[in-house]
């Protein structure tokens, strides 16, 4: 996305404080236009204090927040043009799905045609015409949690906050709703931020992705930029499985102390008497662990100066093939050393 | 099997369902239909009997001239609607105290404010009807503290009166009210407070299409007890109410000059209360009870 596209969503200096403990602290980040934006981190990190603070359900105890340039810092939920789908639906369990989608409109007055009207698309969007005069308790999740999307959609916010929409489905449910998710979200072109703490499913459905980490942004960028070149240890361990080559053996292998990172899909396991291509670095260990998840097996490889390396190799051989390698072998891992990102 | 043995009772209870039953209703059977049921029954049947008009005694009949009197003696219609006004008037201040109380102590007010507050609301409760009836006495008497305090301010309290009733009654009854509603409103989740914010509407558009219609089981339940209550009540009228009426003291009257009477007008109250929960049925708040 180039970087002229206008910001749909700025927080310059945010803070929030409860009591004596600081939830976010000193923030600033900038949301472009149109972008899937996701929050991405552990729980506690702050990502949903800042959903709220932009919602407007907290306020920020310093700095600004600003929508498509104008301040609405001290501005009330009502006053604001962000809708939110949250994590629990938030559906009004005595009103029928219909009524549920038509509040928005209800509440802002809306003429009874247009909101009929509006209230069947937004059901159509969702797929979900069928159940209008349900309750929402007689839904399932998934459903419910379209439900809510299209209760906020209906609005035509200029920016929709999703907290954790997708937690409490189960695994294939969550996977068929990212993907629809994404394609509601290309339709409306509406900005979309989006805070989770599932590494995959920010890598899935992102445009650019806020790593957080006590209350603090530790990098922003793309799932690519994030994944491959994570800047700080915490991103690199957060995002997925990394190996972390501390001062001591970075010394060793390289002759500088700056640690670096290689993800686990790009070390390789080789016998302890094989040569490593020109471009590898390379070392010798003892493997600790084997790990078999179905699609690859894992090795843990232990050694020297702090070495534990995770290699991950792709089960693409015949089925019937056993592990080349197991629990006490001496090997050789080797990794492209433009593979290895430097932490900074 | 030992345990057959070593504990026979549990085992036949185990094996027969009517065994199992009969222990568990015994007891409340007795109680509910022996001394709660038949009792209305006979004061129902009491309604129908004869008043001898020369010595008064009372002996068995079937007739309806305690309804007829009822119905045409004027003060008795008068008091029955005096009745059903100050006890739907007592509902009503009770219900429009109890809301926004229970809103405050639910989610806003700190854990120690709210058990404050919950203590509050239920001391009167730890003290006897009478004492408390007797305090609002204290306080609306003609030297009481109302008028001695306010009447600096060139105020005078409403004295020994219909509106005292109400507010004696309200004070007495509140606490039925207050946490059912209460409870109710902590049950309503956060989400909903702040879903309701966020899809554009203000407090009050939230407590009208949010709350209110989540509360109606709580309000119907808080309102059984503050209404059949007042309905029942004579005490109050007496101690307080100068020269109100209400039905339970045309009923004190009676019980023995006219017993037939006494128990056709305690009919009355019961008749309200069996209109107001068909009418709150009629709007299906029961259901979701």
């Amino acid at each position: 996305m180039a970087d002229t596209t206008p910001i749909a969503v700025e927080l310059r200096g945010v803070s929030k404080r409860f009591g004596d403990t600081t939830a976010v602290a000193e923030l600033d980040l900038a949301v472009r236009s149109g972008e899937f934006f996701s929050m991405l981190g552990p729980s506690g990190s702050g990502k949903t204090t800042v959903l709220r603070m932009i919602a407007g359900f907290e306020e920020a105890s310093s700095g600004s927040i600003l929508l498509d340039g104008d301040d609405v810092t001290r501005s009330a939920p009502f006053d604001r043009a962000v809708n939110t789908v949250f994590q629990d639906y938030a559906l009004f369990p005595h009103m029928t799905i219909a009524q549920n989608v038509a509040y928005g409109l209800k509440v802002r007055k809306t003429p009874k045609a247009e909101t009929q009207q509006r209230v069947a698309e937004a059901l159509e969007q969702v797929r979900l015409a069928h159940v209008a005069d349900r309750l929402p308790h007689q839904l399932s999740g998934g459903q419910r949690q379209r439900i809510a999307l299209a209760r906020a959609l209906i609005l035509r916010p200029r920016v929709l906050l999703l907290d954790e929409p997708l937690g409490a489905l189960d695994k294939q449910l969550r996977e068929q709703m990212q993907i629809e998710l994404k394609q509601i979200q290309r339709e409306v072109g509406i900005t979309f931020i989006f805070v989770t703490h599932d590494q995959e499913e920010a890598l899935t459905l992102s445009d650019r992705i806020a790593v957080f980490n006590q209350g603090r942004v530790e990098q922003v960028g793309t799932p690519r930029e994030v994944y491959e070149f994570p800047q700080t240890a915490f991103v690199a361990g957060f995002l997925g499985v990394s190996n972390l080559i501390g001062p001591e053996l970075a010394q060793q292998l390289t002759g500088s102390s700056q640690p670096f990172t290689v993800r686990p899909e790009r070390v390789r396991v080789l016998a302890a008497d094989a040569t490593p291509a020109s471009h590898e670095t390379s070392v010798i260990g003892t493997i600790a662990e084997t790990v078999y998840t179905g699609p690859a097996t894992r090795y843990i490889v232990e050694g020297e100066h702090g070495l534990r390396v995770i290699a991950e190799r792709h089960n693409d051989h015949a089925p019937t093939d056993t592990a080349p390698w197991s629990r006490g072998d001496r090997v050789r891992v080797a990794w492209a050393t433009e593979h290895a990102a430097l932490v900074p | 099997m030992t345990s057959t043995a070593t504990k026979p009772v549990s085992t036949m209870l185990y094996r027969s369902r009517r065994l199992r039953l009969g222990s568990l209703l015994t007891l409340p059977l007795v109680w509910l239909v022996g001394l709660y049921i038949a009792s209305l029954a006979l004061l129902l049947a009491t309604a129908f009997w004869r008043v001898d008009p020369f010595t008064s005694k009372v002996t068995p009949a079937f007739q309806f001239d305690a309804f007829e009197q009822l119905l045409s003696n004027q003060a008795y219609l008068s008091t029955s609607l005096r009745t059903l006004g100050i006890a739907l008037t007592v509902t009503l201040v009770s219900a429009a105290f109890a809301i926004p109380l229970g809103i405050y102590m639910a989610k806003i007010a700190s854990p120690w404010m709210r058990g404050f507050l919950a203590v509050a609301i239920t001391l009167p409760l730890w003290a006897g009807y009478l004492v408390k009836i007797l305090a609002m006495r204290v306080t609306f008497t003609e030297e009481g503290f109302f008028n001695s305090f306010f009447g600096v301010f060139g105020i005078s309290g409403p004295g020994f009166s219909q509106t005292t009733v109400v507010l004696t009654l309200t004070y007495l009854w509140f606490p039925y009210m207050a946490l059912p509603v209460y409870t109710a409103i902590r049950q309503i989740p956060v989400n909903l407070f702040d879903a309701s914010a966020d899809l554009g509407a203000r407090g009050w558009t939230t407590i009208r299409t949010v709350v209110m219609p989540l509360l109606a089981p709580a309000l119907i339940a808080g309102s059984v007890f503050t209404f059949s209550l007042s309905l029942g009540d004579y005490i109050a009228a007496e101690l307080v109410g100068g020269r109100t009426q209400m039905i339970g003291s045309v009923i004190a009257n009676n019980i023995n000059l006219n017993p037939p009477v006494a128990a056709a007008f305690a009919l009355v109250p019961i008749a309200f209360v069996v209109l107001y929960l068909l009418g709150t049925r009629r709007t299906g708040a029961l259901e979701r009870m």
